[in-house]
Order: structure tokens, then sequence, then C-alpha cells
């Protein structure tokens, strides 16, 4: 696999299935181990019901408090700008469509490149700017631990090397693109056993709290 | 409470895990907002009083038994276990540092509701000989005494001879199939005995049916806030008991917070099974009376007053338009404090955390971010409507020299009560 050709064919083949594999297994075991837990049953009399405030709630949380927002203005923008910045690259960007097409067969409109360009750009700072306030804010630095450092790792990884395979700041392209592709891999392999597990379970979370105190009549 | 052991603590953590639990520690990505959302933290500016971090006990014996990584690094030897040692350490994160107020669970941007973790991480932390004395002591005289600070019944039959002295009226006594059985805090029977007295003035006035049972006058549930299923069930037992057995059609909260959740939400749940009797916080009672044309007032206060939600019955139980309601019938010049309602702050005092001495300078901490909100909209006088929040705004504000005095809402509506004429007749 010396020859960046091999690398690439390799990272686009078995690679990638492997990854989606492992994947799409581990995200079903832990939704599984979760769900099938359940809830006791709730004998207490409702004031209110529990979906429609659960799924409020799923949209609700984000958009933070404006007291929270005050006290943490960073942690609300930064966080906002650099979901949004992967998501925006990573669903919008004209080859990544191309490539879900022939996964999927489904398509929609992308943004121009430029655009996307500075996307990326504008999220790997915003992340960069993340990896600086957990290493000084007392509250992060307290809470971290290795995972927290392993999985920012992962999620830079992939719009780094995307950067750099776009701007041909690697050479050869076979080489940057499969790097590129091999830390989306990365990425889809860690997620299941790493709190990266949220991009899922948040929304379950989120339901359930909602529920939890729709039940009770609040808003949450 | 014997045979506490780890042992017995590991099995309590096991058997709060539940589908949200999971959902919860799965999610979480450390993002510390919940800490921004904690007086404790944000008062003292620690961060072990982040609030996602009290819970990792909890977190520990999820991963390592709950999850298929954790227990492959738990086989491997890899990953951290729930020792004794442990468990002495987050004591004081787990009770002292935390009212159980929820604010945290209101602002975690994936949805955690750290309350309810909190709320059952105590289960095992108990089980496991790991709660503060103060707390251990109320429960024990709870169970033998009927009530947390062991007020008996001879106590309250003093107060009812004076209530009924000063009024004139009756306070019914184990009166079959009334439509209320009214429940009292031993806080307020000793701090504010004017409660009854308003509350036989007001349910006089509108004609209510009620009784007080010489079974079950105790409202408040020290096993609610110890973390101790067994404990909670057995004091609601007792009030199920009296209810059922003066056959009532409602059961009414006192101005306490926990005594409210814990009866209202938690009661049916501990005891396996829907009430034959609907619960209510007397805040509720009042605004139905009040819509019901049932209450008339004149007069209004005209000083500038604000208010504290209680978290348990605003944050927790969504009942925070009806207290604004009764205000309205009898304050002219009522101002909110800036974060209100769901997002009030917390007195500090709640969840057990008054009855537990050792939290006193923590109390007294978490108390500085209620001072701030109330010095920022000045009022000449704070309402409440739960005791425990009362007694820590009056000697917190008397810590800080603020000269505020602090009163109950429900006393505050029978002083506005309109004099009965002779021969009216409310039934």
């Amino acid at each position: 696999m010396s020859d960046p050709m091999d690398f690439l064919l390799w990272v686009k083949g078995p690679m990638f299935s492997a990854a989606l594999a492992i994947f799409a297994l581990g995200i079903l075991v832990r939704l599984s181990e979760i769900l099938l837990l359940g809830r006791r049953p709730n004998f207490a009399e409702p004031r209110g019901g529990e979906w429609g405030p659960g799924l409020r709630t799923v949209l609700s949380r984000f958009v933070a408090d404006s007291g929270t927002f005050q006290r943490a203005p960073f942690d609300v923008l930064v966080g906002w700008i650099w979901h949004l910045g992967f998501i925006v690259a990573l669903l919008l960007f004209i080859p990544h469509i191309e490539l879900i097409n022939s996964l999927l067969g489904i398509a929609w409109p992308g943004l121009p490149n430029p655009v996307v360009d500075a996307v990326a750009a504008v999220t790997l700072a915003a992340l960069a700017a993340t990896l600086i306030h957990r290493l000084v804010h007392p509250v992060k630095r307290r809470l971290s631990t290795p995972e927290d450092y392993l999985i920012w790792t992962v999620t830079f990884l992939p719009i780094i090397t995307g950067y750099l395979a776009y701007h041909r700041l690697i050479n050869p392209y076979p080489l940057a693109l499969g790097l590129h592709i091999l830390a989306a891999e990365v990425f889809l392999i860690v997620l299941p056993f790493t709190k990266l597990t949220h991009i899922f379970t948040a929304f379950i979370a989120r339901w359930y709290t909602g529920a939890a105190f729709g039940r009770k009549g609040v808003t949450p | 409470m014997s045979a506490l052991s780890l042992e017995r603590g590991l099995q309590a953590f096991r058997g709060e895990i539940d589908a949200p639990v999971a959902a919860f520690f799965s999610s979480c990505v450390h993002c510390g907002l919940c800490a921004q959302a904690c007086p404790f933290y944000v008062e003292t500016g620690d961060p072990k009083y982040t609030p996602v971090l009290k819970l990792e006990p909890l977190r520990l014996v999820w991963e390592r038994e709950f999850t298929l990584w954790g227990r492959i690094k738990g086989a491997l030897g890899l990953s951290r276990r729930v020792t004794d040692a442990l468990l002495e350490e987050w004591e004081e994160l787990l009770y002292d540092s935390c009212t159980m107020c929820g604010r945290c669970s209101m602002v975690c941007p994936v949805g955690n509701d750290l309350q309810y973790m909190i709320r059952k991480a105590r289960e095992g932390m108990v089980a496991s000989g790991h709660a503060p004395d103060g707390l251990i002591g109320a429960s024990v005289r709870a169970i033998e005494t009927g009530s947390p600070m062991g007020l008996k019944w001879k106590t309250l039959e003093v107060q009812i001879k004076h209530v009924e002295s000063s009024t004139g009226l009756t306070v019914p006594i184990d009166v079959a199939d009334a439509e209320y059985l009214v429940l009292l805090s031993s806080m307020e029977i000793i701090n504010f005995p004017e409660y009854l007295e308003a509350l036989t003035r007001i349910f006089d006035h509108a004609g209510v049916s009620w009784t007080l049972s010489t079974d079950c006058f105790e409202a408040t549930n020290a096993g609610v806030q110890i973390g101790s299923k067994d404990i909670a069930a057995t004091l609601v037992e007792r009030v199920v008991a009296a209810a059922e057995t003066l056959r009532v059609k409602s059961v009414i909260s006192p101005e306490c917070g926990h005594a409210y959740t814990g009866v209202r939400w938690e009661g049916p749940n501990l005891i396996g099974r829907a009430y034959p009797f609907r619960v209510f916080h007397i805040i509720e009672v009042l605004d139905r009376l009040r819509t019901e044309g049932r209450i008339r007032t004149e007069g209004k206060e005209g000083d500038r007053l604000s208010m504290h939600d209680p978290c348990n019955l605003a944050r927790k139980s969504g009942v925070i338009d009806e207290q604004r309601r009764l205000m309205d019938l009898v304050a002219e010049n009522f101002v909110e404090l800036k974060e209100h309602g769901r997002y009030q702050w917390c007195c500090g005092a709640g969840g057990g955390v008054s009855s537990n001495e050792r939290a006193d300078e923590l109390k007294r901490a978490a108390f500085k971010r209620k001072k701030a909100q109330i010095e920022e909209v000045e009022p000449e006088r704070m309402v409440t409507m739960c005791a425990t929040c009362r007694t820590q705004l009056e000697e917190g504000l008397e810590d800080f020299n603020m000269d505020i005095p602090v009163v109950g809402l429900t006393e505050m509506i029978a002083a506005h009560l309109v004099e009965k004429e002779e021969g009216d007749n409310h039934d």
C-alpha cells in the first residue's frame, strides 16, 4: 500500500465498508442498550402530555435560554458555529452529495465550493477555540477526560484533511483524499463507543426530559 | 437502615438506571454549561460543584455494567470502580452542594435531566451508608414521630387552640368525607404559625370543607430528600392512609416545596399505585377558589413586592401562573425577579440541604445568587410559598443586613379577605 492510489482504493473500498459496518452495528447496540432499559410505570396523575413537550424539547434545546447565553456566550456561540459548520461541510459540499447519491440514490442542492471552503475554515478556527477553552476553563478542565480530547481530535481530523485536500496542500492528491476519507472513517468507527453518540442520543435525552417535565405541566 | 454496605449501594445504583439515565450519560459532552445553572458553582467558582460531576458514582456504574464498551473495559481492568472512598468523597457533592432544584436540567443543551439523576444517585448513597448525619436524623425522627423535627400532634393541638381563639373559628379535625385533607410541615408549625390561621380564615371565607387528620399532619418527606424509597414510601403511606380513612376528595400540600413534589409526583410511584384522591399545592387550591369567585378581597399591598418561586413548585411542578394571579389580587406594585418561573434561582436550602448542618456554609454561599437577584429589582418585601425557602430568605437577608421582610402568599391573601357579614352563608 505504498502507492497512494492503492491507499485511496483501500480506504474507499474495504475500509469504508468496515467503518460503516462498525458504525451501524455500534449505534444499534448503543441505542438498544438505552431503549431496552425502559422506564417504570408512572402512577402520578399527569398535568400535561408527554409527546408534545418531548418533541418540543428536542427542538428547543438547540437554543440556550437567555440567562445561560449571558453567562456562557462563548460556549453557546462557538458551539453553534462549529456544529453548523460541520454539518454544512458534511452535507452541502457537492462531492459529499455525490457520494451520498451514489450510495443511497438521494441528492440535494449543494453550496458553491468557495462558500463551503470558507465555512470549513471558520469551523476549524471554532474547533481550535473550543480546544483552548477546554484546556483553560476550570469547569471544562475538571470535567475533561482523555476521551474528550480523543473525540475533539477525530472531529477535527476529517475537516482539516478535507481542507488540506481541497487546497492541494497534501500531495499527491490520492493520498490527500485517502487521508480525508480515512479520517471520516475513524470518526464513524469511534462514534458509537464515545460520547460522539450524543449525535443520536441527545435527541432521546431531550425527549425524555421534555416528556418528564411536560407530564408535570412545565414547558422545559 | 441496617446492614448498609458498598454492595447494597451498588445494587441501589443499578436499580435506578433506566432508559433516560442511559440516554443522559450517553449524551453528556462535558460542555460544563450545567455549572452555569448551579448556584453552588456560580457562587463558589469551584468546578467540583459542576452538576454532572456530582453524578460520577452513578455514571461509573452505568458505564461499567450497562454498556458493552464499559464491560469490555472492565474485563480488561481499564475502568474505575466505585469504592467507599469515592462515595465518601462524593457525599458532599450529592448532598451538601445540591438542592435538587433542577435548574441544570432546564439548561443542559443535550437535554439531560440532571436533577432526576441526583435523586436516583442518593438512593445508592443511602444504601451504602454515605448519607449526611443531619438527614439521617431527620429521617429517623420522621419515621419514629411522624415529623422530621420530632414534632408531635400535641404541639400542633396547642397551635390549633391559638388559631381558634384568635379567629373565633373551628379548625376541623378528623372530619370524614371532607373535600380536602390539609397537611402541614413541621417547619411551618414552628416558624410560621400564621399559615394555619390564614388557611382557616380563607377556607371559612370561601366555604371550603376541609379537615386535619390526627393520624397524619406532616406533609414533608425526609425520605425523598435523603434518597430512600423505603423511608419515602413509608411516609407517603401515612398520608394515603389518613386520606383514605377520612375519604377526602383531595389532599392539600402546604407552603412547602419538596412536600408537594414528594406526595404529588413521587408518592404514587413510591407506593406503586394511583391515589383514590387528588393532590394540590395550597397555591393551586387558592387560585381555583379565586377563579370560582369564592375569594373576595379588598385593598391591595402598596409597597414594592417581588416573588421567589420555590423550585419544587415552579420548575418541577409547573405551578407558575397561579401565584402570579393571586399576587395580582392583593398587590399593586409587584415586580418580577429577572429570572423567574421555570428559570428561577434556588434559595439554596432545599433538597435536604437545610437539614444537613454540615452544609451550612455552602447553603449561605448559594444564597448569594438569590440575594443578587433580589438586589437587582430592590423590592421592599419578598413573597414566597415554601417554608424552607422562606426561612432561608429570612436568614440570608438578615446575614447581609438587608431589611427586606419575607411573607407567605397564603397569609397575604388572608389579610385582604372581605369581612364576612352577619348571616353570610357560603354553603
